[in-house]
């Protein structure tokens, strides 16, 4: 293991460094890659070490600019796409949906299209209906996509380096909320598979799934409920689709309870897929019914009024597992900390 | 055009044709179960344009997209096996007749959405722009495209990068049962408003192979060299229904009468004519480049029909690369 610590944006950062110097086919582009922002500092100095041919801006044409990677893609050339936001990336359903997803299967497994559509979950700063969709049950619904969410930096690194050296598309889903956490990273290149989640707590009470910045809330709520000698087990998911059932099968299996965390709307979610396949694969094991926490099934409203009381965090986790176990413990210590419920913390300061 | 070269383009055409109709006689037994896209009529520009491509030069191409196959030089027996969803097919039976490739000539796919493969066409550009190779990619495309949003972000994208494409767009005027009068402005030149998106462009007519061949040699080498994408809009005629292997001028969308005046227009008899005209080829020597055709076109379909089904756990595998 590594003493060093850098953000989730410089493992992402790195990551794409590693991959483009690996292997001289992998290119990346982007709407706003080589401007002085770098997508969020996630791809600054790459065009410098690269060139304008390998690392470009481009048009505003989401759902094209997805066609290109898959003929890149047929050329051997690995694409990597940064969107600055999930919602923008909608305009290009029909090549990743009716094109990249199926390229391999249609033509009877002649060709595949690597390919990384890297894409940001926004939250807070009144960001929205269109620019807080977090969305991966969409993806996740169609064969032949893999879906990723990094919850940590560590995780990022490794995520993006096995996804770009993956010869399917992959969608890969940051949290803007993730972008200034801090963590152990290895300098070197490493990759983390993808299909295999990573328990990140041992525990005997309650199975906690969870995904993206949902582990960050479960990890503050699992450190009050040990306080209390609840002893939870976290799973931290990494590869929505396809999922890693045995993971969570064996941990089921052990604890009888589950309890899935969603960054997405409920209906129709991972979370409510999860929580619905164990129910069905596991019924003998429970011993109470599967649980979860989502956002509620409305569109992501904008004002700081509005947005008080709609994303869930430690405080609603640690109350739902309470009443789980039937348990009743004061949680008031617990409150939300910060007054400013609409940004992560004091480095965010808008807009976007 | 030398007379060499001439026979090859009428022997193009006729195998277009020739297979073509041969799946519309057939289609009945109920043998090919999957939607055709029949492209008789439209011969001329994917055999003209098939010829001036070289073999390593790539192609993409829509839910018509037999034609283009067979004239890149796509191999027969596995389009047919392809349609009758057998394991030899092209897509080994995942794709079927609007899933078409062939990686030996370079044709990398037809896909069935409107518009959709013109990106692809615009990637691989891009990797041949890299690569600072001589390549070309050719992308055929309906006048159908035009209306759909992808068509003006990959013109826009392959202009500002300077891509080595060729857009092969045949008009045949319409888009299933809709007519080009309720789709796009009467008086609005589809070449005029390309060429104003930065891309030179062209329209011909898509009947006249002598014509095409003559517009294609001129600009392929300066695509090759670097001067930019062109596009050529082909005015011509689907004379089958939009899929399947029927005609449809009865059902009242378009006339007979219509139907009849393009006939006259027949890309293979016009140019056949001329070349008897010309002295160029004998009665006689078309009689046996015909009966040749057949002969092929019978075995492949003979080979397509004997090949096995892809057992049905098959369905099951593919869905993600190694």
């Amino acid at each position: 293991m590594t003493n060093r610590k850098i953000s989730f944006v410089r493992a992402i950062n790195e990551a794409l460094f590693i991959a483009m110097k690996k292997e001289k086919k992998v290119i990346c582009f982007g709407l706003g890659v080589d401007d002085p922002m770098g997508t969020f500092g996630t791809t600054v100095g790459l065009q410098e070490e690269f060139g304008i041919e390998r690392v470009f801006d481009m048009p505003t044409s989401e759902n094209t600019l997805t066609g290109v990677s898959i003929g890149a893609g047929l050329a051997g050339y690995r694409s990597v796409i940064s969107h600055l936001r999930v919602d923008f990336f909608l305009l290009a359903m029909d090549q990743l949906v009716n094109g990249a997803a199926k390229w391999h299967y249609m033509f009877g497994g002649k060709t595949s299209v690597p390919i990384t559509i890297r894409l940001i979950v926004g939250r807070g700063w009144g960001q929205g209906p269109t620019h807080s969709q977090s969305l991966q049950s969409w993806f996740a619904h169609i064969p032949g996509l893999k879906v990723v969410m990094p919850s940590t930096a560590y995780n990022a690194k490794g995520l993006l380096i096995a996804s770009i050296f993956d010869n399917n598309p992959v969608i890969f889903i940051e949290h803007r909320w993730l972008h200034n956490q801090i963590g152990y990273v290895p300098k070197n290149e490493y990759k983390i598979p993808l299909q295999k989640a990573k328990i990140v707590k041992k525990g005997n009470d309650i199975t906690i799934v969870s995904i993206s910045f949902m582990v960050v809330e479960a990890i503050k709520a699992i450190n009050f409920l040990n306080q209390h000698k609840i002893s939870c087990e976290l799973i931290d998911l990494r590869t929505i689709s396809p999922i890693d059932y045995l993971t969570i099968n064996r941990s089921v299996k052990k604890t009888g309870r589950l309890l899935v965390l969603d960054t997405d709307n409920a209906n129709v979610s991972v979370a409510s897929e999860i929580v619905a396949r164990i129910s069905m694969n596991l019924f003998n094991f429970l011993k109470t019914a599967p649980k979860m926490i989502a956002l509620p099934d409305v569109p992501t409203p904008s004002s700081f009024g509005l947005t008080k009381n709609f994303y869930p965090g430690s405080k609603e986790i640690v109350e739902k597992i309470l009443k789980i176990l039937k348990k009743s413990i004061n949680t008031n210590k617990l409150s939300n900390s910060n007054d400013l419920h609409d940004v992560p913390g004091s480095w965010f300061k808008g807009p976007f | 055009m030398l007379k060499k070269e001439k026979i090859k383009l009428l022997k193009k055409m006729k195998l277009i044709r020739l297979a073509e109709e041969s799946i519309a006689e057939k289609y009945s037994d109920q043998k090919m179960r999957c939607p055709v896209h029949l492209c008789t009529g439209q011969e001329a520009t994917a055999a003209a344009i098939g010829l001036l491509l070289n073999k390593n030069d790539y192609v993409v191409s829509t839910h018509r997209s037999h034609g283009h196959y067979l004239g890149k030089g796509g191999n027969l027996k596995k389009m047919l096996a392809e349609i009758y969803g057998k394991t030899d097919g092209c897509s080994k039976g995942y794709g079927g007749s609007m899933h078409l490739i062939d990686l030996n000539v370079n044709f990398m796919g037809s896909t069935a959405i409107v518009g959709n493969s013109l990106p692809v066409g615009a990637g691989l550009a891009l990797t041949i722009k890299i690569e600072r190779s001589k390549k070309i990619s050719c992308i055929f495309l309906g006048e159908g495209c035009i209306e759909e949003g992808v068509f003006h972000e990959t013109v826009n994208f392959c202009a500002v990068h300077k891509l080595p494409v060729l857009f092969v767009c045949e008009n045949n005027l319409y888009s299933v049962y809709s007519s080009l009068l309720f789709r796009q402005p009467k008086n609005r030149s589809i070449a005029k408003m390309v060429n104003a998106m930065g891309i030179k462009s062209f329209s011909i007519d898509g009947n006249d192979v002598n014509k095409i061949y003559e517009l294609a040699s001129k600009e392929l080498p300066k695509i090759r060299s670097g001067l930019g994408p062109r596009f050529i809009e082909f005015k011509t005629y689907r004379w089958r229904e939009h899929c399947g292997p029927d005609f449809d001028n009865h059902i009242g969308y378009r006339t007979e009468k219509e139907f009849q005046k393009w006939k006259k227009k027949d890309p293979i008899q016009q140019f056949q004519t001329k070349l008897l005209k010309n002295n160029e080829i004998t009665k006689q020597e078309i009689k046996k480049i015909d009966k040749n055709l057949l002969n092929k076109i019978n075995l492949a379909h003979n080979y397509a029909e004997k090949s096995p089904f892809p057992k049905p756990s098959e369905a099951l595998k593919n869905v993600y690369a190694k």
